[in-house]
This record gives structure tokens, C-alpha cells and sequence, in this order.
């Protein structure tokens, strides 16, 4: 089994506060691996460090190391524009762009770093739409807008224009928190698929869905990140007893 | 408990307001209604398609100046829009880079100024240097007005747009200014609209930045580096005049100014609520 990221040691400072406090983890490759643990334990900041999200925020200070390939993506050389594009990422919101139409918000990526053949446009879009599980649904209304679908559909173009761009890696941060149900096992069984062409990282509130999805499990608790391993053993046997006060639900 | 009461004074309540509606609305309305009686009478085919006539010649009309009113506040939002956009974009987008706070602090101040302040300015800064009155220095003077309106209202714009939108894109592998260009600024685009055609509104109806800059003229010119005539300024200079002609003309020319921003300010709601 294949290292696809690494992050060792990292922790990450809001100002003084520690979010994540000195977490190391193993990354596969075509595995996905899920981020568990109650509110404000630090998944989503720790899932944001994987492709430079944190950037944007001054106030944000990051230690250890990301490695992406063997390489740190911290490193002073490395811009973050292109991890982003090598780590792709879908937000809690579906984020459709409120102007374009369907298949503008799938190639979205593609076309705004310049690509403007339009048979490899097409033929990208209908790639995206087919791998989240949305093509049949919506390929005789591409040219209709994106945002009078409805949020299940919303959320898998926000995938499909995430995979347009072919990422090697894609972190989820909650998904489908705000999806029905029968969306929710949508993308849960797009999810599946989705790992012979990338690597996932999912943080999910939802601990079934953990089960049900990912190969690996973390559990994080006050920015520590507490045990982690494969993802049946995590929720058959694990090794901490806070670990299984959590997934027997007697907190979080 | 008390139920009749209650509607009662609910009632008065609800007169009371109408009644403090009516009479702030009424100065407006009397306005309207008095430029409109003055000024209807003044609007026949010579007043759009004439230059003015000497005193005591009937029959002159003020077509350079309704030319150069267009002429003249369009270019100065193409400068007031660009530059508004510029400062209205950066504060939004990237609220930590440094030249942030000189920026807001100069939108405030700017914004503060009186109007006749922005003409002394461009008198300064363009006339002396040109050595005479300019249609493009009258330009300058209502753009520097535009500026803190338009940065302003496209902050705001953009500050409605959701964070995650920015970080969709982001997390495409955009570069920032990308995201800005491509995503950020056509999404607000309605907004972004509105902002510039208020101010185009507001600075439309100035006189005061244009009487030492633009200057005004009697003939028909589209020379940028000449003296232009412009509605407020021949508004200005008529009303006073002594002339009843003059008079008679400077009541047509507040009309029609007065139903140009009308239609600038309902294209702006429209524009608003398009989106």
C-alpha cells in the first residue's frame, strides 16, 4: 500500500490557540480515509492544512510538515496554486457558480486555466458529471443554471467540477451534512467508485457513514488526534477507550 | 385584555406614520411638480437640437450643453469606475494587504469633501498644468467624486458574496486574481452596476466641480482638452441670468436633468434586482 500524503507532526495555530495539535497520518493512496470526532476537535482544520486552504488567513500559523509525494507542500518554493490543483476540495455548502450554467460550473476549472478546445471541454464535463453519478439526470439541461437544481444535485456538480481538473487527491470536508438522505447515499455510493481514480479524505460528522465508506478512520479529539487505523477495527475494536466513548455515542 | 384599545391605538399608530410619509414626501413631490410646470414649456425641437442664442434672440436651444453633460460624465465614470472598482475590490478581496487602510482612510475622507473642493482639485491638478479649462478636467472632478461611492458600494457588493464561492474556486487551483476576475466580480455584477450608476447619478447633478474645470460653452464642442458646456452648469449660469428667455431655458434644462437621473436611478434598481 502506497503513501499518497503524509502530515507529520502538524499542528496549527489560530493566534495562540492550537487547533491541531501535533497530528501524524498516513494518507493511501486510492483509499479513503475519514476524519471523525465531535464539534471543534479540529478535522476540518486539520483536512484544510492538506491543500493550503489556510492561506488565506493571516492569522493562521501552521508547524510540522505536509507531504504530498514525499514533498512538503509547505516547502518556500512550492506555490499553492498548484497543490490546489493536485488536491482538490468540496465544501460542506453546495458552492455552484450562481452565473454559470450546469456544464460551465463543471468545466469551470479546466476552461479558467486556459483551456478552450471545446471537444476536450465536452468530453471533460460529461467525464465529471458521469464519475458524481449526475450525467443521466442533467445531460439534456447543461446549458440551464446550476443553481436551480436542487441541493443533492447542487453538491455533486460542486464534485464533478472538483474532479474536472482530475485532482489526485480530494478532501471532503462534510458533504453531505446538509443533504436528504437519498442524496446523501448518493454521493456516499459515488464515493465508493471514486477511489480507483483518486485518493479521499472525508470528514464526516456522521459516524455511519464513516463505516460505511472509508478504509481508514482517524478520530480526533481537542485538535489530538487520537487513534487511527483501519476502519473496521476503529469501530470493532478500537484501542482507546475515548475512541469507543465516541463511536458507542456517549459523547460528541 | 383590552383588546378594543389595543386596535385603536394600533390605528392611530398606523395614521400617525402615514401622515410623517405624506409630509416628507411632499417637498419632493413639489419639487417634481414645479420643475415640471416651469420646465415643460421649454422643451420644443430648438432646445434639443440648438446652440444658445445671445441674450434677446429668441430661439436657442442647449444641445451642447445635453452633448456635453453625456460626454463628460461618461468619461468620468470610465476614470471614477475603474479606479472605484480598483479600491471597491481590493478592500473586499484582499482586506489584509496593506495599502488597505491608507485606502479606506482616503475613501472616507474623499467621500467627505465638499463637491466644490473636487473642482478646486482638478482646477490644480489638470487646468493649471494644461493651461485651460477642459471638458477632461471637468471629468476628473466628478470622477474623484464617484471614487468613495463606487469603492464603497462594490465592497459591500462583494462582501455579500459567500466566503465559500471564493474558496470553490480557490480550491480548483485558481490563482487569486482569477478567482476575483472570473468568479467574484461576475456574481456581483447586478450590485456592482447599481453602485456605478448611482454615482454616475449623483455626480450627473453637480455644478459646483465644473465651474472652473469644464468651465462651459456656448458652441457645440467634443474637444476633451476644450471648454464643454454640461446641463448643471448651464442651469447654473441661466437661472441667475436676467434674461427671461434665459430663465425660461435654465427651468426646461433642470427638467430635463432632473428626469435623466430618474431613469439613471431606476435602471440602478433595476439592475439591482436582475442580479
Amino acid at each position: 500500500m502506497e503513501l499518497r500524503m503524509e502530515t507529520r507532526d502538524l499542528s496549527i495555530y489560530y493566534g495562540t490557540n492550537a487547533g491541531v495539535k501535533g497530528v501524524s497520518l498516513p494518507i493511501y493512496d486510492h483509499r479513503i480515509t475519514a476524519l471523525i470526532g465531535p464539534s471543534g476537535c479540529g478535522k476540518t482544520t486539520y483536512l484544510r492544512a492538506l491543500n493550503r486552504m489556510h492561506d488565506l488567513n493571516p492569522i493562521v500559523r501552521i508547524e510540522g510538515d505536509v507531504l504530498l509525494d514525499g514533498e512538503s507542500i509547505y516547502a518556500p518554493k512550492v506555490d499553492p496554486v498548484v497543490i490546489r490543483r493536485r488536491v482538490g476540495m468540496v465544501f460542506q455548502r453546495p458552492t455552484p457558480f450562481p452565473t454559470m450554467s450546469i456544464f460551465d460550473n463543471v468545466v469551470a476549472g479546466l476552461r479558467l486555466i486556459g483551456v478552450k478546445d471545446r471537444r476536450r471541454l465536452a468530453q471533460a464535463a460529461e467525464r465529471a458529471l458521469d464519475q458524481a453519478a449526475l450525467w443521466e439526470e442533467v445531460k439534456d439541461r447543461l446549458r440551464q443554471p446550476a443553481a436551480g437544481l436542487s441541493g443533492g444535485q447542487q453538491q455533486r456538480i460542486s464534485i464533478a467540477r472538483a474532479l474536472a481538473v482530475e485532482p489526485e487527491v480530494l478532501l471532503m470536508d462534510e458533504p453531505t451534512s446538509a443533504l436528504d438522505p437519498i442524496s446523501t447515499q448518493a454521493i456516499e455510493d459515488l464515493l465508493v467508485r471514486l477511489k480507483e481514480q483518486v485518493t479521499v479524505v472525508i470528514v464526516t460528522h456522521n459516524m455511519q457513514q464513516a463505516a460505511r465508506v472509508s478504509d481508514y478512520t482517524a478520530f480526533f479529539l481537542n485538535g489530538e488526534m487520537i487513534e487511527f487505523g483501519p476502519t473496521e477495527k476503529i469501530f470493532t475494536n478500537p484501542a482507546d477507550e475515548r475512541t469507543e466513548a465516541y463511536i458507542t455515542g456517549r459523547f460528541g | 385584555m383590552n383588546l378594543r384599545r389595543r386596535y385603536l391605538r394600533d390605528r392611530l399608530m398606523m395614521v400617525g406614520l402615514a401622515l410623517g410619509t405624506l409630509l416628507v414626501l411632499l417637498p419632493l413631490l413639489f419639487i417634481l411638480a414645479h420643475v415640471f410646470i416651469e420646465g415643460i414649456g421649454a422643451l420644443n425641437w430648438n432646445f434639443f437640437t440648438k446652440p444658445p442664442k445671445p441674450p434677446g434672440e429668441s430661439g436657442g436651444g442647449m444641445l451642447p450643453a445635453i452633448v456635453g453633460t453625456f460626454y463628460i460624465d461618461l468619461m468620468a465614470l470610465a476614470m471614477g469606475g475603474l479606479l472605484g472598482l480598483g479600491g471597491g475590490v481590493l478592500m473586499a478581496e484582499y482586506p489584509d494587504h496593506p495599502i488597505n487602510r491608507p485606502l479606506r482612510l482616503v475613501a472616507n475622507v474623499l467621500g467627505g469633501v465638499p463637491a466644490i473642493l473636487m473642482g478646486l482639485f482638478a482646477f490644480v491638478v489638470v487646468v493649471e498644468p494644461l493651461g485651460g479649462f477642459s471638458a477632461f478636467s471637468g471629468a476628473v472632478a466628478l470622477a474623484v467624486l464617484m471614487i468613495p461611492i463606487i469603492m464603497r458600494s462594490t465592497e459591500e457588493v462583494l462582501k455579500l458574496l459567500p466566503w465559500e464561492l471564493r474558496e470553490a474556486g480557490l480550491a480548483l487551483g485558481l490563482p487569486r486574481w482569477r478567482v476575483t476576475l472570473s468568479l467574484i466580480l461576475p456574481a456581483a455584477k447586478g450590485g456592482i452596476i447599481t453602485g456605478l450608476l448611482l454615482a454616475l447619478a449623483r455626480a450627473a447633478g453637480e455644478a459646483a466641480p465644473l465651474l472652473f474645470t469644464a468651465f462651459g460653452n456656448q458652441f457645440l464642442s467634443f474637444d476633451p482638452l476644450g471648454p464643454m458646456d454640461s446641463l448643471p452648469l448651464k442651469i447654473y449660469v441661466y437661472a441667475i441670468s436676467p434674461y427671461e428667455d434665459w430663465v425660461k431655458q435654465a427651468w426646461g434644462a433642470a427638467l430635463l436633468l432632473a428626469l435623466l437621473l430618474m431613469l439613471t436611478n431606476f435602471l440602478a434598481r433595476r439592475a439591482m434586482r436582475k442580479r
